[in-house]
């Protein structure tokens, strides 16, 4: 009983003091809350993966720097969200093209708590590291990953903003087939999950319309020497080639194959269709076909290409638009839901309907982007031109789809995005 | 035939370009047994000097003809992969002269990654395309096309293994190089300057290898900071065929890898056509009707015959095609 009654005593005695000592409190307490009223900003870190090494680095480079626009953007417009200033920050990390290098650094993004990732570059990359932010919950957003595998999935956060290879490949099939009339086609492919998958939808949809494609020929991410397999391809005599790979080993499969005297068409899927290409083939780089999964950088919004060469003194090669794009879009979920909390903003982001620079954006429910616009190029005095954009399998030239913006375009006289008006007439 | 024809040029080309390079690893091998493993580095050193010369030459606007500003980026290409090859030798080899074996070819490695990153610090990440200056006429003979680039690699490759040949066995510094090479001590003994022939062989080597950069370069358009690592690994499997330490070797090495590689990847997907195969096309009646293929190794398997040959080398003939003073080394 004793040890009980000392106790109930001591503890008496020391509720006692600290109701002395709250009664003394109260003059110190406002200037204690007088800080808060400007609170820190909180930090919020996004995710962005390409290789910025290797042979494509400056593909990377360019996603990064559009990814990096939209970042800057967004601090100096003083987001809040949950009634907190906030900061975003980027966590730019290299993947090399590589699988192993992409996994890892996936898993280093998800270990520094970032809230969304806007990556990666290559398919191959991609589709692996997906699991990954599955796993961790966070979405993930590819401006640039084209191959169906990623969205067939079934995971709930992976999104993409451009168009997919089995649309990719039938817009530019059907194109060789409708202008050059190829009777046999060969094609390569650099033996990535990007390049076979394209150089694959290729190949289904010549042989649907009834063209005889040869035998595949492979090299790898990495050739520089195609002389081999084009020679075996000269001797097939074929009336159009098809190259599914980037730029950094196309540019060389086209001067090598003008050297070997071949004539036929060359084409190339969206990893190869930059104006690097004319720079790396030279003069053999002349009239190309190629094809992009999304608008032209010419037709994004005027405001993101000013904003970028304003930023870097550089043009936007390929896909920085759609990596501009997707940072804005999780930024845009998160303001919806009012939350950083992946979990939280993940519903908003599905349900998203946002314009951004490379027109309007919204998800169906696999995480692909609703109507992606395919666009046809060819090569000429050094620069990629459009030709055509394919959009709900209609076929456009870009003066039908400049005038197709045009009759809105006083409509939405605020956005500066020309691409957005595009939008409401090919939907009615 | 036509098609044959031309695989056997290809092959003869890039065959060319790795027969110079395996030169500088073997006449390395000979005189000290080192494998300089950075050699590769130095060739791409060499093809990026030469990049950056042309490109500054190209830009002056002069009217040079485009052999001789491709003459200038050789010339320029040599002495910097000389020097660097005198820095190598003289910093990271010779104060492991005596050590273990081990130790300076860990030590070759190491310079090779140093080589690498200094080149990425330098010109960046981005693949460089050489500007097309030469005017790449074709010439057909018996259906094939051979290109006046080459026409000019094939041909300097033969001038270039001449001379070694005539310096190696015509002159005083020959006649101490192969003394050396039998034996460092003896050759000291003789009053010849060890030192000296070591590093003047290392030289020799990397003035081959700025050649060999600048062939490349020009060859197939484009210089990359990684490009010395492949091709350094295949000239020096093409040395280990020809027979290491053997100049003659790597000669006749560095050619057939070449035709083994071009005609590999011409005819493999022929050849693992399993729609071709009278008893397995009948299994895969299905997948074979309508002129399908299954073809299990396509062209992409190009790289992977350097090292098959390698690998078949070292098993059946360890001191190569007509190396016989390693065997007895090893």
């Amino acid at each position: 009983m004793r040890p009980t009654i000392k106790l109930v005593s001591v503890s008496v005695a020391a509720a006692v003091l600290m109701m002395g000592c709250g009664k003394e409190e109260p003059p110190p307490a406002p200037v204690v809350q007088a800080p808060p009223p400007p609170p820190q900003p909180m930090i919020v870190k996004i995710g962005h993966v390409a290789p910025l090494t290797g042979g494509i680095a400056h593909l990377g480079k360019d996603n990064e720097n559009g990814a990096r626009l939209a970042i800057d953007e967004a601090n100096a417009a003083g987001i809040q969200i949950g009634g907190k200033p906030v900061t975003f920050e980027i966590v730019a990390e290299d993947d090399q093209s590589d699988p192993k290098v992409g996994n890892t650094v996936a898993q280093k993004l998800v270990d520094a708590k970032v809230v969304g990732i806007v990556g990666h570059l290559n398919s191959g990359t991609t589709i692996p590291a997906s699991a990954i932010y599955n796993q961790a919950g966070l979405p993930m957003i590819s401006g640039s990953a084209t191959n169906p595998a990623l969205t067939e999935q079934g995971f709930a956060g992976v999104f993409r903003v451009v168009g997919r290879d089995d649309q990719q490949g039938p817009a530019v099939a059907n194109y060789l087939v409708a202008t050059a009339k190829p009777k046999t086609v060969a094609i390569i492919d650099d033996a990535t999950a990007y390049g076979e998958g394209l150089a694959n939808e290729v190949e289904k949809t010549l042989k649907a319309a009834g063209v005889k494609v040869l035998p595949r020929e492979k090299g790898t991410d990495k050739t520089a020497d195609w002389k081999a397999v084009l020679t075996k391809i000269k001797g097939k005599k074929p009336d159009a080639v098809f190259y599914g790979g980037m730029d950094a080993t196309g540019g060389p499969l086209l001067k090598q194959a003008r050297e070997l005297k071949i004539g036929a068409v060359f084409s190339f899927g969206d990893g190869a269709c930059t104006d690097k290409m004319a720079e790396l083939a030279g003069e053999a780089a002349e009239g190309l076909v190629c094809s992009q999964a999304g608008i032209p950088v010419q037709a994004a919004g005027a405001k993101f290409v000013e904003g970028y060469k304003a930023k870097y003194n550089i043009d936007p090669i390929l896909y920085a638009p759609f990596t501009y794009d997707s940072v804005k879009l999780l930024i845009a979920a998160m303001q919806k839901a009012d939350s950083i909390d992946p979990a939280a903003y993940l519903p908003a982001l599905k349900a998203i309907d946002y314009t951004g620079a490379s027109g309007n954006i919204q998800f169906d429910e696999k995480g692909d982007r609703k109507d992606a616009e395919m666009t046809i190029f060819t090569l000429t005095a050094g620069k990629i031109t459009p030709l055509a954009i394919i959009k709900g399998g209609k076929s456009l030239t870009l003066d039908e789809y400049a005038a197709l913006s045009a009759p809105a375009a006083p409509e939405a006289a605020t956005a500066a995005e020309p691409a957005k008006p595009a939008e409401a007439p090919a939907k009615q | 035939m036509d098609i044959f024809l031309q695989q056997i040029i290809n092959g003869l080309t890039t065959g060319s370009v790795y027969a110079i390079v395996a030169l500088g690893y073997t006449m390395v091998y000979g005189v000290i047994q080192l494998i300089n493993f950075a050699h590769g580095e130095v060739v791409m050193i060499g093809a990026m000097t030469a990049f950056t010369v042309i490109m500054a030459v190209v830009g002056l606007g002069l009217p040079l003809p485009p052999a001789l500003i491709v003459l200038l980026g050789v010339l320029a290409a040599i002495p910097v992969c000389m020097a660097i090859g005198y820095t190598l030798e003289r910093v990271a080899y010779r104060p492991l002269r005596h050590a273990p074996r081990l130790a300076p070819l860990i030590t070759a490695i190491g310079m090779s990654i140093i080589l690498q990153h200094v080149a990425l610090l330098i010109w960046g990440r981005d693949p460089r395309a050489f500007p097309q200056i030469m005017e790449n006429t074709s010439f057909a003979i018996g259906g094939a096309a051979i290109s006046s680039v080459q026409i000019a690699i094939i041909s300097m490759s033969v001038i270039l293994m001449a001379a070694l040949t005539w310096f190696v066995y015509r002159t005083r510094f020959g006649i101490a190089m192969r003394a050396t090479a039998e034996n460092v001590h003896v050759a000291g003994l003789m009053g010849i300057d060890a030192n000296r022939v070591i590093a003047g062989t290392f030289i020799i080597a990397a003035g081959l290898g700025a050649v060999a950069g600048v062939m490349v370069g020009t060859y197939y358009g484009i210089a990359h900071y990684t490009m010395g690592f492949i091709l350094g690994l295949k000239a020096f499997s093409a040395a280990v065929l020809g027979g290491i330490g053997n100049l003659a070797g790597a000669m006749l090495g560095g050619l057939l890898l070449g035709l083994v590689e071009a005609l590999g990847a011409g005819y493999i997907g022929d050849f693992t056509d399993l729609c071709r195969w009278p008893v397995v096309s009948g299994m895969l009646s299905e997948r074979c009707a309508d002129g399908g293929h299954v073809v299990l190794f396509g062209s992409n398997y190009q790289d992977v015959f350097a090292f098959a040959v390698l690998i078949l080398v070292l098993v059946f003939r360890p001191s190569g095609l007509l190396g016989e003073r390693v065997s007895e080394r090893a």
